[in-house]
């Protein structure tokens, strides 16, 4: 993998930086998976993330070494790890020190910076296209075994075009402020390996005054954040730090509002700095669109352009593509990011591209005269939550499943999930409150419990969730 | 019933993290799972609103424990005593 090119040229420049001042070096990180080379071959790897040295050097070393690895969040909920292993079978699980005790009676076969790797019963070999270098969820939260199937080019190539339109050099040092297990927090490591740059990593969030002595002490060039870290960085009044090491703000992860676009792209601009809303999806392996920075405030409430290599398209209902401007239609996507597909059970690892280079979004949008693209909406059931993608009939059918004595819809906007259920009890929907933070491991926020009469269904039993819409501002 | 400051300081925690009152004490920054960076924003917006108060930067992002947050609001001349 071409990816890989750039260890041996920056072998001297630091990789990495931890919180507790430990660092590493490109040439360092080289070594390393090159002696994890000596333990594993092609194979499946379920890795536990957290934002550590420890935890990215597995990370590269799987993907160096052809070894596939689908990355999950730490926090992940117990029981809903347990039914991906039976699933996937991997034959290894790469966790951090704390996770041990869940683990125990696995044979380690390598450890390094706080990072164990262990082996389970299941078999090494897999039946794995020869394309496939990376699995990641769909949906995280609620467990969902649908995982997205990433090629090594569609790493290469994502993280190429980012390189290149927000112009990253060696001199880059991108703080986390999101999951390696998410894909957006992922391309940001990715494009930054690609040029050299050195990735600060904190497991402090910033709402924490840790976060910002890390910052400051390792002057960070930038941060990317969801439309969630802005609100808090509002609240936190951002504008008025003293952050002089900082360049780049860059948002993805949904709709930020167009108040809050304005009001940061304006400090961008007073302050030299940039401010760099984009638009991707995990099955574009991260990235499609990129609005330049130069036009953050002329074409606020915008995704931008395709990124270098991609095109958009609109297409209406009959399928046919939208030439006239502000005319809105279906996003399609085509580019060398788009990932082979979807896996629901191991036998699916080993299926070819089914994409070929084209991605239908799901999402509404529109282009304006000048080329600039607008989200309107959203084809599916889904909400983004704090950023993380939450399928709308999942929940519905895991408030069900538990709780078999009701009748449940689910529905909502970004940020706020309403589930409209038939009984009145304080306790039960209380109860159905703990179940949901629980398990989807989402703050309590999230989640606005309402009675109603019936659910609105039509004659023939399907919910009617437009009608919804209007109980969601009553408390 | 008017409620003293103490009764609505517990308030600010067991509203945005779905908790009891017996609970409150002794808790601090991710010792449970509702307080994340998002339930540490709505706590601070909540308490912002109920003192009507504005915290600074730093006030915000060193309020990491039900105790530190009684120490801190002592700035804004709030006396949070039980």
């Amino acid at each position: 993998m071409q990816y890989y090119d750039g260890f041996k040229k920056y072998k001297n420049n630091k990789i990495a930086i931890s919180e507790e001042g430990i660092s590493i070096t490109y040439g360092e990180v080289e070594d390393i998976f090159r002696s994890m080379g000596e333990k594993i071959k092609r194979t499946l790897i379920f890795s536990f993330c957290e934002n550590t040295i420890g935890c990215l050097c597995g990370y590269i070393s799987f993907l160096y070494n052809h070894a596939v690895p689908l990355l999950l969040d730490e926090n992940i909920e117990r029981s809903l790890f347990e039914s991906l292993i039976k699933i996937y079978e991997p034959a290894y699980l790469y966790i951090p020190k704390k996770m041990e005790h869940m683990f125990l009676g696995l044979e380690c076969v390598f450890e390094i910076y706080g990072y164990k790797l262990l082996r389970t019963k299941y078999k090494l070999e897999k039946r794995l296209n020869d394309k496939l270098a990376l699995l990641l969820t769909t949906s995280g939260s609620t467990g969902s075994p649908k995982l997205v199937r990433q090629s090594y080019q569609n790493i290469q190539s994502n993280a190429q075009a980012i390189a290149d339109y927000l112009e990253l050099d060696s001199t880059e040092r991108p703080i986390t402020t999101l999951p390696i297990n998410y894909t957006y927090g992922l391309s940001i490591i990715h494009s930054h390996i690609l040029v050299g740059a050195t990735l600060l990593f904190t497991k402090h969030s910033l709402m924490q005054k840790e976060f910002w002595q890390f910052f400051k002490e390792y002057k960070a060039t930038s941060f990317g954040g969801v439309p969630y870290t802005y609100e808090m960085l509002k609240k936190l009044h951002f504008f008025q730090m003293d952050l002089p090491s900082l360049r780049t703000m860059t948002q993805a992860g949904g709709k930020l509002s167009s108040e809050l676009h304005k009001e940061f792209a304006e400090y961008a601009q007073n302050t030299n700095r940039h401010m760099v809303i984009m638009y991707g999806q995990t099955e574009a392996t991260a990235r499609m669109s990129y609005l330049p920075y130069q036009k953050a405030l002329e074409k606020c409430g915008s995704i931008g352009i395709a990124i270098p290599g991609g095109k958009f398209q609109l297409i209406d209902v009959d399928g046919k593509i939208i030439e006239e401007a502000n005319k809105v239609g279906e996003l399609v996507y085509e580019g060398a990011n788009v990932t082979l597909g979807y896996a629901q059970s191991l036998e699916d690892l080993a299926k070819e591209d089914e994409r070929n280079g084209v991605l239908v979004t799901g999402d509404m949008a529109k282009r304006d005269a000048d080329g600039y693209y607008y989200i309107v909406g959203r084809k599916k059931r889904f909400l983004k939550i704090f950023g993380n993608r939450v399928n709308l009939d999942e929940i519905e059918q895991m408030v069900k499943a538990a709780f078999p004595e009701l009748d449940c819809a689910c529905s909502g906007v970004d940020d706020k999930l309403y589930i409209f259920v038939t009984i009145s009890e304080v306790e039960i929907k209380d109860k159905i409150k703990s179940f949901l933070t629980s398990r989807t491991g989402l703050n309590p926020a999230a989640f606005c419990i309402k009675s109603i009469f019936s659910i609105p269904k039509n004659e023939a039993g399907k919910i009617l969730y437009a009608k919804l819409g209007e109980y969601y501002n009553e408390i | 019933m008017i409620m003293s400051d103490y009764e609505k300081y517990v308030q600010a925690f067991t509203e945005n993290f779905e908790i009891e009152a017996k609970e409150v004490e002794g808790l601090s920054y991710q010792s449970i799972g509702a307080w994340d960076s998002v339930g540490h924003m709505n706590l601070i917006a909540t308490l912002e609103d109920t003192f009507d108060i504005i915290m600074e930067t730093d006030d915000i992002i060193d309020f990491n424990s039900f105790d530190k947050g009684i120490e801190i609001l002592k700035k804004y001349q709030i006396e949070i005593k039980k």
